[in-house]
């Protein structure tokens, strides 16, 4: 914490500083949970230290990850196993594993925490499972090879991108229907809706756009965002991971081989900055008080620490082998 | 690389192919010869169902002298990838009411695929994808060049067809030689492998790959430091012991590249060879457009879904073929119409991407209409690596340092 605060000092205002102190107690206990796929792990970050404090071993191929509202349980879609494993995320300990459909790569938690929305990559659905009682809620069928999965703030619309039919579907969750088709471009990857749901967010990994989508206009897209970066070639630009902060002003993209996390103005929907992060930048994750956001860098297995205000990538982590996403808890 | 798009009997295979078309769960058009929806009717898009019918002639390549048990080629090789492809189409297509349909026609060795490709296009089939050899996909191009169809050609690398013989109512989604020996160049230059002994089968296809290997070593700055033609006879695993060792005594080489597209003796090599030197090019490390290796970038996902459908293995010709399936599919989102000459827009469009799962998007080339796509570097149990390799940059895009550049092209459509 205290290396911390030295950094920002420069740049945060005193009075910035004194709100800082004043949480300090709670900010000490922030873990950072990431998977990793090639290793099988899940490293614990400690968020004070900025060091690894303890790694787990999970099933096989670990790649989405999420935490219950409360913050006390982490989900981790352990892909080759077929199966979310649940863990305490104080004791690092294995409290239960879930069903999720064959191949589950990304999840998203319904707002209130129940149910998981589950991606099932090799089978064309999407697989609600009740996270008390392990029941099967729904299998919704989408396009080939789902992906993404995002949900309304309201809990309304579940969101799912399938990669190759390249379109975001949005499922209505009172009946588990598809009400919307939105076709965008090459692979889509992710799908994130802002704090208010009034912007619907969706990366497209070969296509190389961001496509910003209005969910109160007919689901009409607003923008596609593109990137430009001096001397990296457009077919290394590979936006993945999205990441909108709480109070809408600015949108983090991770752009995969292009080693660059893009900082995106919400309202302009331009692109402000660029930083250079480690290689193959994947997922991204804020801290709970939203000061900080980690990137997931796959082939440099380590993770990059990103200080919010002032746009900058401060530090470093290793981790385990090809990181892949990434989530915080106080 | 031939090898595995090797043959079988044909008869065999129109039969299972039959079997195999009417076992697959498609909506009952697809297995009708239906004459085509008068494609005239196209004025609200996405309200009226567009219905996109694909058809597909293979003519079975003649047998190699023999086949390894681990290399025999599947019945329903390359017609399997374009079943996966409509399965995926439709998948996807659903969502848009876009129906997709395959119509396939079989051709023997010593048969003629002409008259297969005309009752295909008389049909109403207004997308056709070819695996024939060179001189009969030009007689096809041709006889069909005022047709409203077109031609995707799925199994020919022949370097010709995307220079002098090159038509402009052909597509190439099949890598030509070129791109497959540039492929290798660039990675044995990266790996500094520079002297190559460069071995030759004894069929025109072989002299053809041969001619390629020599371009790209010199386009790459490699040497080629001694040349051998095979003379073994089409079947030496007996004597390969004792054979092979003294047909490479030819001095000091960094690597064996061997060009035999048939698959008569480059399995034999290595490991017999007089020095302890490696083996690339159509066998040992080969260059290759897929491989039941490949699994990254998604790819195992395709992988899996091919598995699924088909009991077996994802091989070249089956990825050539889902991806001419692809290509269409993938446009015909875009424009919501099943119109010919839309959807070639769309593919030759300057915006157009082919997701192919391997890490960049595929497009076509404007100046040959060949597919730039990466090209894997694989031994029987593992993708090494895929090339363009990191060293080698390009104005537009890297895909275009592996075969025919816009300034070394020869083609004139028209």
């Amino acid at each position: 914490m205290t290396r911390r605060i030295l950094l920002s000092a420069g740049l945060a205002a005193t009075a910035g500083l004194m709100v800082m102190a004043e949480t300090l107690p709670a900010q000490a206990q922030v873990r950072a949970f990431v998977t990793n796929e090639r290793d099988h792990t899940m490293s614990v970050v400690d968020l004070d230290s900025l060091k690894v404090i303890e790694t787990v071993k999970t099933g096989r191929r670990p790649r989405g990850i999420t935490a219950s509202p409360d913050g006390k349980l982490i989900y981790v879609a352990a892909s080759d196993d077929n199966r979310v494993e649940v863990y305490d995320s104080k004791t690092f300990k294995l409290v239960k594993t879930l069903r999720s459909g064959p191949d589950p790569e990304l999840f998203v938690l319904a707002p209130s925490g129940n149910p998981l929305y589950i991606a099932n990559e090799d089978d064309n659905m999407v697989t609600a499972v009740n996270v008390e009682n392990n029941e099967l809620v729904a299998e919704i069928p989408v396009g080939v090879e789902p992906e993404g999965m995002g949900v309304s703030p309201d809990g309304k619309y579940l969101v799912n991108t399938s990669e190759t039919t390249n379109m975001a579907h949005v499922i209505d969750t009172a009946t588990n229907e598809v009400i919307e088709n939105i076709l965008v471009d090459s692979r889509p990857r992710v799908a994130q809706f802002n704090h208010d749901g009034t912007q619907l967010w969706v990366s497209a990994e070969v296509g190389g756009t961001v496509a910003v989508i209005d969910p109160k206009d007919k689901w009409k897209i607003i923008k596609k965002i593109g990137f430009e970066i001096p001397g990296v070639n457009k077919d290394a630009i590979q936006p993945v991971g999205i990441r909108i902060t709480k109070d809408g002003s600015k949108a983090f993209v991770a752009l995969g081989p292009a080693n660059r996390v893009a900082i995106v103005d919400t309202k302009t929907l331009e692109v402000e900055k660029y930083l250079l992060v480690g290689q193959r930048v994947w997922q991204l994750g804020f801290t709970p008080d939203e000061k900080l956001i980690l990137s997931t860098n796959g082939n440099s297995n380590d993770v990059s620490i990103i200080d919010v205000g002032a746009e900058k990538v401060t530090k470093s982590v290793a981790v385990g082998r090809s990181p892949w996403g990434v989530v915080m808890v106080p | 690389m031939k090898r595995m798009v090797g043959a079988a009997a044909a008869k065999a295979v129109l039969a299972v192919a039959i079997l195999a078309m009417a076992g697959m769960p498609l909506p009952a058009s697809a297995q009708q010869e239906t004459p085509a929806p008068a494609p005239t009717a196209p004025k609200p898009a996405a309200a009226a169902t567009q219905s996109f019918r694909i058809g597909l002639v293979r003519q079975m390549p003649e047998l190699p002298p023999w086949i390894a048990p681990l290399t025999a080629p599947p019945e329903n090789l390359g017609v399997a990838g374009a079943e996966l492809g409509i399965r995926d189409a439709l998948a996807s297509g659903r969502f848009l009411k876009l129906d997709y349909t395959l119509a396939t026609e079989i051709v023997p060795t010593d048969g003629d695929p002409l008259p297969a490709a005309q009752q295909l296009a008389d049909a109403g089939n207004g997308f056709i994808l070819l695996d024939v050899p060179a001189a009969q996909l030009i007689r096809i191009a041709d006889a069909l060049k005022d047709k409203d169809v077109l031609l995707i050609n799925v199994g020919a690398p022949d370097d010709s067809l995307r220079q002098q013989d090159c038509r402009a109512n052909v597509l190439h989604v099949a890598p030509n030689r070129a791109m497959l020996t540039d492929a290798l160049a660039q990675f044995l230059m990266t790996k500094r492998w520079r002297n190559w002994f460069l071995f030759t089968g004894r069929t025109e296809g072989d002299k053809l790959y041969a001619e390629s290997v020599r371009n790209s070593a010199k386009k790459f700055g490699a040497k080629i430091v001694a040349e051998k033609v095979w003379d073994y006879g089409p079947d030496a695993r007996a004597t390969a012991q004792s054979e092979v060792p003294r047909a490479t005594q030819v001095g000091e080489y960094d690597i064996l590249v061997v060009a035999d597209e048939q698959g008569e003796f480059g399995d034999i090599l290595p490991y017999n060879t007089w020095l302890a030197r490696p083996t690339a090019g159509t066998q040992g490390l080969m260059s290759l457009a897929w491989h039941p290796t490949m699994e990254n970038w998604g790819a195992s996902q395709l992988q899996n879904r091919f598995f699924k459908q088909h009991q077996r293995m994802m091989q070249p010709l089956d990825f050539q073929m889902w991806e001419g399936v692809f290509a269409v599919a993938s446009a015909g989102m875009k424009t919501r119409s099943s119109e010919v000459g839309k959807i070639r827009a769309q593919l030759l469009a300057p915006d157009y991407d082919l997701p192919v799962f391997k890490g960049v998007a595929a497009s076509f080339r404007p100046w040959d209409h060949q597919l730039r796509q990466p090209i894997l570097l694989t031994h029987a149990t593992n993708t090494v690596t895929l090339s363009p390799q990191q060293a080698y940059l390009h104005q537009r895009t890297p895909l275009d340092t592996l075969g025919f550049d816009q300034p070394e092209s020869r083609c004139k459509f028209n």
